[in-house]
């Protein structure tokens, strides 16, 4: 077998796609399908671009109420009283509830697919009880004949507040006389699984050794050790959350929500309100963006509580600075880091030490941080260690490759000093140290085939980067990052309609064009075309578990469940034409062009058979279910180009490119938008991204004026290389694609400005204030 | 949001009368981009609402020899939108292109932004570059101060109860005038500025030197700055580098920042400094009716 080195490589335009879209080919290897590949108008793109789409606030019921939630002020205190009396008075008030209206939770843990949740914490951060924890921590709430009812009343809410202390920074909360958020949280020490005695605010502590780390560093002719801080930073999610809930008389609860998984809402509302899952029925409605951060439940428990006080159905809606309070965000962060190259630039040792903000409660990706710090690089020698650390601000929630932008931010400026101090060039020194099948993380986990390799490859053959950068205070960085991807459970039904179409339902909510992608995948299995296939989000009742749209799995998982649905549906009509032809089922196949074919020559086509069908035995759906557990983890590399106003510190990005292995493109425009969309959020978090608390721990810029997402008048058109190095646990191939690209965009950021200006900047984020000031400080 | 009675009087005694009515409570409103914020958020709980929209008197949009009138209520667009005006008072347009965007542009009016009186307000330092002054109606009749004795803090302004702003008046331009304003924002659009300059220079016949010129920074202090020192370091000076950083030592030296979470005393001193050497480059670029580089967002 050749080596890898050996293979000969292209980079040419994706076809269909604008100049931007390129793809790396390997010579001799190029994917043959009829669907795959293709770029086909998504079936749910005529809604959303006429506005005809319902989003969660759209929901409209007879006799509905509008709720308001009233938040605490203080960033922690300890709740005295409440007092709801005087708003319950309010004419046009039906309902006040508070976190005693709720059942009590225990202390057990429950999945949501993107993070564990202790339901004892769940619930005190959907409605706080003894504590709050965080300025925009939900107290109470009220329903009413109108939200400005809802508001007035609860204003009336007196509440007694016996003001703590409160801790903001990482390195301070695992101080020994922080203050101690929650009296219930031990450091719990992974993989060991030993549990501390004492109350802290240190609520795991990873730690992963692998090789001798100290001979590692000894060995190494060059090593390099830094320190790295960064903000919390939110998802940004343009739809604020929202939730109506319906308790009927009857005991069943119905909920209407945007949601990333609309089972893990309906777990999730069970447990906390103590009531089995078959008395919930979550519909999902059409979502503004997740990006991780609709996952867990804030307002759906509480539509439900007043809605049962009530008797009526309740809507609550977040505003913008409800969203920033008190939802997302991903955490800020102290990272130390330490790599160790020999002379010829190979890797000999890696360590290091990461502090993560887990928030209110327990739950940081500290895990995901450790598993991905050194996850594009063949580290022979590693020591990890990884510290969910809690402090008064939101609760952390998954936010897109949930963990490792940050630990990618050290590694890859690292590597870019190294390669710097070395004289090695960037491309060169991935190339080299690149992991590849067979290689072992320093977590344990051996990689089965991956494409970081095949990233990097495409960038040296990119026109990106055999294009000079000229002029001054422009400078070029790279950088590279991974995500490990999931799989996870799924259902497709797949129904054959009269007139040779396919409706197709599934339970996946489609925040990234999956309704798409999915129908795609079912319809190259069946030889029909896409547009043949009507895919449609149900809601719980409706098909079976499937869990969160997240963790890039939904086009892997739930793809590879209607590709299962696709072939059920070709058995079955294999025995429908077995049937017409009075053959035995063995004897039929399903072909190419959606045609059976049987013994004597006899053939019959899928949408002939589709008509037959009523009478041979009434209609056929096809089902897949499905745990899928053989995703693929992906890599990927970024260019960027900057420059530097030297006077006002202010970074331009001239251009950008983002290569990505992506397995198998189902549809390379979904695929590429989720490559730029990456892009986008990660060159935000590296500018000007960043929560402002003041040493009250009030959140000083709960809005878009002053949390800085980037507009389209700061983004350069993002080019996309797309590489597929398929996925051996997937027909088509299919790795995940959604959370990779947010990886690299700080370090390639940081990379870029230091060439540009000659200042290596280790904080986050790389707002102009903050390069002006090593600017000036370095003049001096 | 707290409910509150709206009226929309047609005349400017009756805005007067219902402004000095209830001069505690009440609050006018013209395109409400600041005004409906603030109600929302709670920072004004105004009972009574009086939209000025409809009064011709702060309609007006008048460009003459002797100079320019402009209503308090004139939407943003109506100002760029204006050939004449646009040319003439272009640091006034170049207020008026960047705050907020289109839908914003097409409501918020100058005076609005004059009169809601925050520090960063993007127009006010063009009216005290360009020398305008701020027409007052009240209860005890009219009165004009200039553009920067407007301001006493963030927030406040020298309106006494029951008192808005009609018009602002602009003197007419030189024969060799040109103005800039631009700001610095982190983003290149649909920001809030962390520093804003704004310069209106008027040069000798022949372009080469400075006849007068008039500087004034935003977000530098509690109130839009009016900095004489930086116009005096150019008044009479030869158009050159010296002269300018000059000017620019000037103005660095009269911002009086705060930290905050757009930016720090360092930063903001610092940008004071660089932005009025490249408004005042950009001025006399225009007073000379040369081609200059300015685009939105740098």
């Amino acid at each position: 077998m050749a080596t890898v080195e050996d293979r000969q490589f292209r980079v040419e335009p994706f076809p269909g796609g604008t100049p931007g879209n390129q793809r790396l080919v390997e010579e001799g290897r190029l994917p043959d399908y009829d669907v795959v590949g293709t770029r086909p108008i998504r079936h749910d793109g005529t809604d959303k671009v006429t506005g005809r789409a319902r989003y969660g606030a759209d929901i409209k019921l007879s006799g509905l109420l509008q709720g308001y939630v009233l938040r605490s002020p203080h960033a922690h205190a300890r709740i005295v009283s409440i007092d709801t009396s005087k708003a319950a008075e309010v004419p046009g008030v039906h309902a006040v509830c508070t976190n005693a209206d709720m059942p009590s939770a225990d202390h057990r843990a429950g999945d949501l697919g993107e993070g564990i949740v202790d339901w004892y914490h769940l619930n005190q951060n959907v409605l706080a009880n003894d504590k709050v924890l965080y300025t925009g921590h939900a107290v109470a709430a009220v329903a009413a004949d109108s939200v400005h009812i809802a508001e007035e009343a609860a204003r009336l809410i007196e509440v007694e507040y016996e003001v703590l202390p409160p801790v903001l920074d990482v390195r301070e909360a695992r101080g020994a006389d922080a203050p101690v958020l929650n009296d219930d949280v031990r450091t719990d020490l992974q993989p060991a699984g030993e549990t501390g005695d004492t109350p802290t605010n240190v609520a795991k502590h990873f730690h992963y050794e692998k090789g001798d780390v100290d001979a590692g560093f000894a060995a190494a002719e060059l090593v390099i050790e830094r320190e790295f801080t960064t903000e919390t930073v939110h998802q940004g999610y343009i739809e604020p959350h929202t939730a109506t809930a319906f308790w009927s008389p009857d005991g069943k609860i119905t909920v209407w929500t945007s949601t990333q998984g609309s089972f893990m809402i309906r777990m999730q509302v069970a447990e906390l309100l103590d009531v089995p899952i078959s008395k919930v029925k979550v519909v999902p409605m059409e979502i503004g963006g997740g990006f991780g951060g609709k996952i867990a439940v804030y307002l759906q428990p509480v539509a439900a509580v007043l809605s049962k006080l009530s008797g009526r159905p309740v809507k609550l809606n977040m505003d913008r600075s409800n969203v920033f309070d008190a939802t997302g965000p991903t955490p800020g962060s102290y990272m130390k880091v330490k790599i160790g190259v020999d002379a010829e630039g190979k890797i000999t040792a890696g360590e290091a030490e990461l502090l993560f903000e887990a928030g209110a409660f327990p739950g940081s990706p500290i895990n995901p941080g450790c598993m991905c710090v050194f996850a594009c690089y063949d580290v022979p020698n590693g020591r990890i260690d990884g510290y969910d650390i809690c402090v008064n601000k939101p609760r952390t929630n998954a936010y897109r490759a949930p963990g490792s932008t940050h630990v990618a931010l050290a590694t890859e400026t690292i590597v870019d000093e190294i390669c710097e101090a070395q004289g090695i060039c960037p491309v060169e020194f991935r190339l080299k140290n690149a992991v590849k099948e067979g290689d072992e993380r320093v977590d344990g986990v051996t990689y089965p085939p991956v494409g970081m390799w095949e990233t990097i490859k495409a960038v040296e053959l990119s026109d990106h980067w055999q294009s000079p950068l000229e002029g001054p205070n422009r400078g070029r960085g790279i950088a590279s990052g991974f995500w490990f991807n999931f799989g996870g459970n799924s259902v497709v039904a797949a129904t054959v309609n009269e007139d040779g179409t396919v409706s197709l339902i599934e339970g996946s909510t489609d925040i990234g064009g999956s309704r798409a992608s999915v129908a795609m995948q079912l319809a190259e299995i069946l030889g029909i075309a896409a547009e043949d296939v009507t895919p449609t989000v149900v809601d719980t009742d409706s098909i079976g578990h499937t869990d969160v749209t997240g963790g890039s799995r939904t086009c892997h998982a739930t793809g590879l469940a209607a590709i299962k649905a696709a072939e059920d549906i070709q058995a079955q009509l294999c025995q429908r034409a077995a049937m017409l032809w009075d053959v035995e089922s063995e004897q039929v196949e399903y072909g190419d062009g959606a045609t059976l074919t049987g013994p004597e020559g006899k053939t019959i086509s899928f949408q002939e058979i589709a008509g037959k069908l009523t009478q041979t035995g009434g209609p056929v759906v096809g089902r897949g279910s499905v745990n899928a557990d053989k995703h693929g983890g992906a890599f990927g590399t970024h260019i960027a180009d900057v420059e530097v106003d030297p006077d006002t510190g202010k970074v331009q990005v001239l251009r950008y490119t983002v290569v990505q292995d992506v397995g198998t493109a189902i549809h390379p425009s979904y695929v590429e938008g989720q490559m730029q969309g990456g892009a986008a959020q990660g060159i935000g978090w590296a500018l000007n991204e960043e929560y402002h608390y003041g040493d009250d721990g009030r959140l000083h810029n709960a809005s878009f004026l002053d949390y800085r997402i980037p507009t389209c008048y700061d983004l350069p058109d993002i080019e996309t290389i797309i590489v597929e190095v398929p996925n051996p646990g997937h027909p088509f191939g299919v790795r995940g694609v959604g959370e990779v690209p947010i990886v690299p965009p700080p370090a390639a950021m940081a990379n870029a400005i230091f060439r540009a200006t000659g200042v290596r900047m280790r904080s986050l984020p790389m707002s102009p204030p903050k390069v002006l000031h090593e600017l000036l400080s370095s003049d001096g | 949001m707290r409910d509150f009675e709206y009226e929309a009087p047609m005349s400017l005694d009756d805005a007067v009368a219902l402004l000095s009515g209830n001069p505690a409570a009440a609050k006018p409103l013209a395109g409400g981009t600041d005004l409906i914020d603030h109600i929302r958020t709670r920072r004004l709980e105004p009972d009574l609402v009086v939209d000025v929209k409809k009064i011709p008197d702060l309609n007006v949009l008048e460009f003459g020899d002797d100079g320019l009138r402009l209503g308090a209520a004139v939407p943003c667009y109506r100002i760029y939108g204006d050939p004449q005006v646009a040319a003439a008072y272009s640091a006034l347009a170049d207020s008026c292109r960047i705050i907020g965007g289109t839908q914003i542009q097409s409501r918020a009016s100058v005076g609005g932004n004059l009169c809601n009186s925050g520090p960063a307000a993007d127009s006010t330092p063009s009216l005290i570059a360009l020398g305008a002054r701020v027409v007052i109606a009240g209860p005890g009749g009219r009165r004009e101060v200039a553009a920067e004795d407007f301001c006493t803090g963030p927030g406040q302004n020298v309106l006494e109860s029951g008192e808005l702003v009609v018009e602002i008046v602009f003197p007419a331009r030189p024969a060799v005038g040109g103005s800039h304003y631009r700001r610095f924002i982190p983003r290149n659009e649909m920001d809030i500025a962390v520093v804003g300059v704004g310069a209106a220079v008027e040069l000798d016949e022949s372009g080469q030197s400075f006849v007068s010129a008039r500087i004034a920074l935003a977000a530098v202090a509690p109130t839009p700055l009016y900095v004489e020192a930086a116009g005096a370091a150019l008044s009479g000076q030869p158009v050159s580098d010296e002269a300018i950083a000059a000017a620019a030592d000037a103005a660095r030296e009269a911002a009086t920042p705060i930290d905050d979470m757009r930016g720090t005393v360092e930063f903001r001193k610092h940008i004071s400094g660089v932005l009025t050497d490249r408004v005042i480059r950009e001025a006399v670029a225009r007073a000379r009716g040369e081609e200059t580089g300015y685009r939105i967002g740098q």
